[in-house]
Order: structure tokens, then sequence, then C-alpha cells
């Protein structure tokens, strides 16, 4: 039963960093029908930026140091995403889907790449959050209270995100922007402002994913390919735009991660797939697509 | 167009004339170059089975690798587990067979989405495939790869010869021949009744339905094809590479087969198969002279798709079109 628990709780552990990673994938796609290839280098953006800082800096006061980094890394993402929506993403809107998918494909090979010249192609380490944090006890289980930390970040940040969406002005107008491009102009919303704003949310949110992923796994090249994979699987299940599809998506995906990882460690992807599929056949626009 | 029309246009002439070229190519490139030019040729085998599905059912896959490395690893565990049986002529039709049960299995899952959730959906099955391929390391090698060994070749023996001398020997030979076969299969395909019809599909599900065509279904069979195209492309390639490993399985090599299709010009037929070949000089190239070499890619691909988004083919019928008019408004 106590191991049920541990169970659960690191398939909620899981859902957390998928939640965040698929929430902005998600809005990107939702609100400007792009799918951002490039979405797991802004993840790697946030977690080698976390990494970096506390690795520099987090020697005296890590937990402190940490949550600047977190902020930090959000800032970052979301501005790569502000630059790349500008620069590259803007003229995309009218044109066909091979070349969106394509552009955001160039940009994660770009990106990769302005890592690797920032930061090297080492490892970066930032462990210290973790250990100082310690354990909870669970019968004769220890819970590393790291992740409890994780789980509460998320959910704060997602009661953000949902408070954003559907109480304030700008949420209302990005709703608007994702059930129909041309009323909403018509109606005077500011779409390409808006556009913008949208992909930043999302880059942030991705940079903040990367960065709370750095105190149990090191930052290494390549860190957002598995990610972004699994952010897919959870936007196909959840269905495209919907906040609560994110969250049901993401919750599916890490519990039958964790649990698939205790019983058959090597399927536990294939395994994931196949549930994917099994929804997918039978309600093919996601649990709670439009 | 009738298929007798078909062999007679001024396309299959200047087909025959690159075909002699190509016979005489051994002669012409230093061996590294024809190597290079051996794996572009495969590319392009693939670069054919991708436009079926991309320009002619306008269906996007962004997990083709997988199709590849399907045919690739056929060839690899061929070798590995069926020593007796390592005959080219046995190896080929074995990997198409793979081929053809892979991708029955991912196009009968993907087909039932278009637009952008096809392309996840192939993304992500690929992503099966190469994690299986990752994680069964006991059948596959795992991250290491499989270490491809030349093969006979139609009773012939080559033990003991060094693979550059193979590939610029008889393997180029059967290259091209195979290469050529697939050329002219592939424009028999878009110009048959069936390939009209996948480009009715294409045009406008709604009507296709409306006339009998059963969208899905034929949506299948292309994707089939393609993935039977792309494997054998896999197969072939393994042999000029000498190894495979999961990397072609992963998703970014089916970003680059994206890349080499747009870079020729997905409008044209020849497009892929151009774009291939120059794909494989451009990444060499750039490898060469940096480490940055994703950053290199990565902005040529930008560029092109900012201001080039016919790709060179593209580019080169649009401008032939201006010079035409230019002449017309000239004369007048």
């Amino acid at each position: 039963m106590e191991n049920w628990i541990i169970y659960i709780l690191n398939g909620l552990y899981f859902a957390s960093f998928l939640f965040l990673t698929s929430l902005g994938l998600s809005i990107i796609l939702g609100v400007m029908g792009i799918l951002n290839l490039a979405h797991g280098s802004l993840f790697a953006i946030g977690a080698f930026m976390a990494a970096w800082i506390v690795g520099a800096f987090g020697a005296k006061a890590p937990i402190t140091i940490f949550v600047i980094a977190l902020l930090a890394a959000l800032g970052v993402s979301g501005l790569m995403g502000l630059l790349l929506e500008t620069s590259i993403i803007r003229p995309m809107y009218q044109r066909a889907l091979e070349y969106q998918l394509l552009i955001t494909f160039g940009a994660l090979l770009l990106i990769e790449d302005l890592i690797k010249m920032t930061w090297g192609g080492t490892a970066y380490y930032a462990s210290k959050p973790f250990d100082i944090m310690g354990n909870l006890v669970i019968g004769n289980n220890q819970y590393p209270l790291y992740f409890l930390f994780v789980i509460l970040i998320t959910i704060m940040a997602g009661i953000g995100v949902w408070f954003i969406m559907s109480k304030t002005r700008i949420g209302i107008m990005l709703r608007a922007i994702s059930m129909d491009r041309e009323m909403a102009r018509a109606m005077g919303i500011r779409i390409r402002k808006l556009n913008t704003l949208a992909f930043g949310m999302g880059a942030a949110l991705a940079g903040l994913a990367g960065a709370l992923i750095v105190p149990t796994t090191p930052a290494l090249l390549g860190i957002g390919m598995e990610p972004l994979i699994m952010a897919f699987i959870v936007v196909v299940l959840g269905g495209l735009g919907s906040l609560k599809g994110a969250l049901v998506g993401a919750l599916i995906v890490g519990e039958t991660r964790s649990i698939g990882i205790v019983f058959f460690p090597e399927i536990e992807l294939p395994l994931l797939f196949l549930i994917a599929v099994i929804i997918l056949v039978s309600k093919p626009q996601g649990l709670f697509g439009r | 167009m009738g298929l007798k029309d078909t062999f007679l246009i001024p396309r299959f002439l200047i087909y025959v004339g690159i075909f002699i070229f190509l016979l005489f190519m051994p002669k012409l490139l230093p061996t590294y170059q024809l190597m290079l030019m051996e794996s572009g040729i495969t590319f392009a085998i693939m670069g054919l089975g991708f436009n079926l599905l991309l320009r002619y059912t306008g269906l996007l896959s962004f997990g083709h690798g997988a199709l590849f490395a399907t045919g690739a690893y056929a060839v690899g565990m061929m070798g590995e587990y069926f020593p007796d049986l390592y005959r080219i002529e046995i190896v080929i039709p074995i990997s198409l067979a793979a081929s053809l049960i892979v991708s029955a299995i991912f196009g009968f899952i993907c087909v039932r989405h278009t637009r952008i959730f096809f392309s996840i959906l192939a993304l992500a099955l690929s992503m099966v495939l190469f994690a299986l391929l990752v994680k069964l390391y006991n059948i596959t090698g795992g991250s290491d790869g499989i270490h491809i060994d030349l093969p006979m070749m139609f009773g012939k023996s080559f033990e003991g010869m060094k693979r550059f001398e193979f590939l610029s020997g008889a393997y180029y030979y059967f290259l091209i021949g195979i290469f050529a076969a697939c050329t002219i299969i592939m424009l028999v395909i878009v110009s048959s009744p069936f390939g009209k019809a996948l480009q009715s599909i294409r045009d406008n599900e709604e009507r296709a339905e409306m006339i009998g065509i059963r969208v899905r279904r034929y949506r299948w069979y292309a994707f089939v094809l393609s993935g039977l195209y792309t494997g054998l492309g896999g197969a072939l390639w393994s042999f000029v590479n000498g190894h495979v490993s999961p990397e072609i399985a992963e998703w970014v090599f089916s970003g680059e087969i994206v890349y080499m299709t747009l870079l020729g010009g997905f409008m044209v037929f020849e497009g892929p198969i151009i774009g291939a070949i120059l794909f494989t000089y451009l990444k060499l190239y750039a490898v060469s002279i940096t480490q940055y070499w994703m950053f290199i890619i990565g902005a040529t691909l930008i560029v092109l798709v900012l201001l080039l988004p016919e790709g060179i083919t593209g580019g080169f019928v649009k401008l032939f079109a201006k010079l035409k008019r230019g002449e017309a408004t000239g004369a007048v």
C-alpha cells in the first residue's frame, strides 16, 4: 500500500513536468495553430540557465538562489520565445503547415547549437536544492521533498494560467483568437501583439519546466527532446488547446510512466503509445478536444 | 496522359541522358565523392517515397526516419542472425517486407488524422521505434547499433574486399539500376488513376469521398507505398554507410528528410531527388567546416522557408516562367 502511494506521488511528479511543458505547447498550438518543434529547446534553455545559476552562485543559500534561477529561466526562455515569434514565426501564419513545422524545426537546430555555443558541450549539475530539501518518510519509504516542491510550483503555475485564460481580458481575447481568428480580428483584437504574448507565455512555461528538472538530472545537450515528445503525446491525448486536456493528459501519461517503470521498465514508452492509440482510435479529437 | 505518352515526353529523354551520365560516374568522381553520391541516391529513393505522401497526398510525415531505420535494421539483423541468407537478393526483399509491416501499422494509425495531428502521430510512433531500438539492446545492439558486412551479391562473394572497392564497383551499378527503376515506377504511380485519386483527396477530401474514393484506405495505401520506398532507401543506405545506429529512427533525422524534400522543392516530381543529393553534400560540408553544423543547417532552413519556399527546382520553374513572360512582353 505504501509503495503504491510512492508510485502515485512519483506519477504526480512526472505529470507536473508534462503539464508545464505541454501547457506551453498547447497554448501556442491553440492560439496560433502552430506546432512548435523548438519547444523542447526552450525547455533546454531554461534547464541550462537554472543549472548554471545554481552552480555558479548557489553555494551559500541554494534555495533562495534556486528560486531566483527559476525566475531567470522563465525570463530567458520567455524572451527567446518573443524573439522567435517576432523574427521568424510571424511571417508563417498565412503559410502552409509544412512551412510552419519546418521553420520551428530550423529554430530547434539553431537553438541547440546556440546552447552549445553559450554553455559549451559539458554537463551542468545543480543537485544542491534537491539534497538540501531532504526526504519525507512514508512508512518504510522515503519521498524527496523536492518532488512535492515541483508539484506545488506546477499547481501554482497551473492556477496562474487558468486565471489569466479565464478571468482576465487578455485571456478572453486569446481564447477568442483560438476560436475564430477572423472574427477576433474583426472585433478589433490586436492579433499580432497577442500572438507574441501567447508565444512568450508558452516559451516561459517551457523554461520553467526545464529549470525544475535540473536538480534531479544534469543539464545536457538534447535534454529537451524527450519532454517534447512526451508533451506531444499529452497534447494529442488531451485534445488541442485545452487546459483541462493538458492536465488530464499529463496525469494519464505521468501515472502510466511511474507505474510502468516499476512493473515493465523495458516497454514503458510503447505502453504509453498504446494507450494514446486506443484513445485516438476511439476518440480522434482527444479527450477534451473540440 | 497515358503510359505511352509518358515515355515519349522530353522529360523521359533527359532521364535517359542522366542515367547514361550516372553510368560513367565511377570514372569521373574520386571514390570518396562517389560514396557521397551513393548515399545521396539512397536518400533520393526515400525522397521519392516521401513526396508521394507530401506532394501527392498532402500528408506531412515527421516520422519517416523510423521507416528508413526499419529497412536499414532489417539488413543489419539479417547479417547478424542469418549469415547464411546474407545475400543482397534475399536481404532486400526481406527489408521491404519489414518496411511493409511497419509502415502498414504506422499508416493504419496515422491516417486517422490529417494535417498537424498526422505529423505528430507519425513523429510519436517513430519515437516508439527509436525507444525500442535503444532499449532492446540484446537484439538491436542498443545505441551502438549494428555493423553491416558486405553481402553476397548474386552468388558472388566480396569477402576480404574493402568497402570502397565494393561501393565503387558492382554495388554502384546495382544501386543506380534500382534508383532508375524506382523513379520510373513512381512516375507511373503518380500518373496512374491511383495517383490521380490521391491528388483529388489532397485537393478536396469531401468531393473525393463523394465520387466514391475510399479516402482513408487510399491514404493508407499511399503511406505504405511511401514506407516501402523509404525502407528500400534505408536498406541500400546501410550498405553504403557500413553501420546502422538508432539515430536514423530519431525524429531529428525525420526532420532532415522533410528538409531535403523542401530544399529540392516538393512541387516538382524530381525535386526531392535533387534535394537529397544536395543535402548530402551540404551537410557534409557544414560538418567539415564547423562543429556548429546544426546552426548552419538550421539557418539555411529558415532562410529557405522565408525566401525560397518552392525549393531549388520551384525557384527555377518560377524564374523560367518569368523569363518566358519577359521575352513575350519584349517582343511586343
